[in-house]
């Protein structure tokens, strides 16, 4: 009785103006004639999307600097907290005149995701602290190759010339709890990660 | 211009638009039954879809056509093309407007004017059967044979009482010719007024006459796959669906035609005075009213669709036997008796 519109089931014999169907018929028309103006439930999907959550997690985005520099300096950390175990990276040396295309002495020279092992939790950015990866509200899109679920660094860094919006992960909240790296989430992190390793 | 000519365009026209309307109420159906469960419906090939039924037909024929081994082959082929040929040859006595005049020449839109055309519905419509019981024997396989067994004992008793209730209305209109019944409404007092339990009688026989929910036992998917187009791929299951609509058409054009004055419409000789129309154009005003009524009425027998669920077959013969039947005769005695009172007999 949660929705109190339970019926007591009755078996009895029709009334003759049920045996009749024609009233039945006719109110059950009106019914679906009413849905003709009622408010259609879906959408012409491709020219038109539904409005994502706010903190929807979809395709992931490697963030460049206002330089245009990749943030990411490989620390791995994002991999580790993988429950899924989806991001593999090779960290490399930056080389002298490439200060332009990482941040930092060291880079990820390959970095690549598996959607389809990705279970979008979002841990990966939780444990960044270079505000490098980000969940976005892009759909991964579908493909017939396995191959292709593998995204590299020519899927995952955004460019200059498109931007990818962050700003919706970055509530200002979320900015004031990254701040304080030292004390709050990276030890909480930190002992997520020791507790996780204990476990195996 | 010879009048062979012009009963030859008359006919082309005619099988045009009637497979025209059949094509694009196959994809109005899908809209319709879209809209009353709150979807968009068929949206993508091109504009709000419309080119859909193309697609559709060319996907239909661009299938691989497929006859299963232990089929009878020639019944297997022949089957959808009576089911298709018996649909579009009921649409020839349907009066579609008023008589056109070119200089001294009289035209009726019509395909043939016979005297004897509901026995000519009736007729052909009882050979619609064939296609269905052919197509479903002929597949050698149990859910088309149970489809046709249903299909034809359901078309076979409904056509009693369709014919009963059609007697009534032959009684009060004393005829057989369509476009006379037609033209008697001319006055504007339409059959339904005079046939109320008649025309009830008559649409509720129409509906399974045309295998459509909530009669649709022949072919309902849940229990017998397809029922008799089961094992028919292709074009030929294009036919039998082709068939279905073209029925649709049909029935609806002959329902306008027995109860709702046909191409006539209300104050039709003050609305053609109002506006100086001539007798011609009101023909053609006639026309679109006339197609108006029978798209209403395809809208109708759609909606009855996506309304109602499937009979059970029991509930279906006993609505036809003990129901439908013992109804159409007293209303044949009704109206007997109230001819009697008014001293028309």
């Amino acid at each position: 009785m949660l929705t109190n519109r339970s019926k007591q089931v009755v078996k009895r014999e029709m009334t003759f103006m049920e045996k009749a169907y024609i009233p039945a018929i006719f109110s059950g028309m009106i019914i679906t004639f009413k849905h003709i103006f009622m408010k259609k439930a879906t959408v012409r999907y491709p020219e038109q999307t539904r409005p994502f959550a706010p903190v929807y997690r979809g395709q992931h985005v490697l963030k460049i600097d206002d330089a245009g520099a990749e943030r990411c300096t490989a620390c791995g950390l994002c991999a580790v907290a993988c429950p899924a175990e989806a991001i593999t990276m090779v960290a490399a040396e930056r080389k002298k005149g490439e200060e332009h295309l990482y941040r930092e002495e060291k880079y990820a020279s390959i970095y690549e995701i598996n959607m389809l092992r990705c279970i979008f939790c979002g841990l990966c950015e939780d444990a960044c602290p270079k505000e490098a990866i980000f969940l976005t509200d892009r759909i991964v899109p579908s493909s017939f190759e396995r191959d292709e679920f593998i995204y590299g660094k020519d899927k995952l860094v955004e460019t200059k010339e498109h931007p990818v919006d962050v700003t919706k992960r970055q509530t200002p909240a979320v900015i004031e709890f990254k701040k304080d790296k030292k004390h709050k989430h990276n030890l909480t992190f930190l002992d997520k990660v020791t507790k996780t390793f204990n476990r195996h | 211009m010879e009048p062979l000519l012009i009963k030859v365009i008359i006919v082309v026209v005619l099988f045009v638009i009637t497979l025209l309307v059949a094509l694009y109420a196959t994809f109005a159906e899908r809209k319709v039954s879209a809209i009353m469960q709150d979807r968009i419906g068929p949206n993508r090939a091109g504009p709000f879809g419309l080119l859909q039924p193309l697609a559709d037909g060319v996907k239909m024929i661009m299938k691989e056509e497929l006859i299963p081994a232990l089929a009878n082959k020639w019944l297997f082929i022949i089957g959808p093309c009576i089911a298709l040929l018996t649909a579009l040859m009921t649409g020839a006595v349907v009066p579609w407007g008023g008589a056109i005049k070119i200089g001294d020449q009289v035209i009726n839109l019509q395909v043939a004017d016979l005297n004897i055309g509901i026995l000519y519905i009736f007729g052909v419509v009882s050979m619609g059967v064939y296609g269905i019981m052919i197509g479903g024997w002929a597949s050698n396989n149990k859910f088309s044979l149970i489809g046709a067994i249903r299909a034809s004992s359901q078309m076979i008793s409904y056509e009693i009482a369709m014919g009963l209730a059609i007697i009534a209305l032959v009684m009060t209109t004393g005829t057989l010719s369509l476009n006379e019944i037609v033209m008697q409404q001319d006055a504007g007092i339409a059959n339904i007024a005079i046939q109320p339990l008649g025309f009830l009688i008559f649409i509720v026989c129409a509906f399974a006459e045309t295998n459509r929910a909530p009669f649709d036992l022949p072919e309902c998917e849940t229990e017998l796959i397809g029922g008799y187009h089961t094992e028919y791929s292709s074009m030929k299951l294009g036919f039998y669906l082709f068939a279905e609509y073209i029925n649709m058409f049909i029935s609806s054009a002959v329902i306008v035609c027995f109860y709702f004055g046909g191409y006539n419409f209300p104050f039709q000789h003050v609305f053609a005075e109002f506006f100086g129309l001539s007798s011609n154009a009101l023909s053609i005003v006639q026309t679109f009213m006339m197609f108006g009524k029978v798209f209403f009425f395809i809208f109708f027998f759609m909606w009855v669709r996506w309304t109602i669920p499937r009979f059970r077959y029991d509930q279906l013969m006993n609505l036809g036997w003990k129901v439908l039947l013992p109804l159409a005769l007293a209303n044949i005695f009704i109206t007997g008796l109230v001819m009697w009172g008014m001293g028309k007999i």
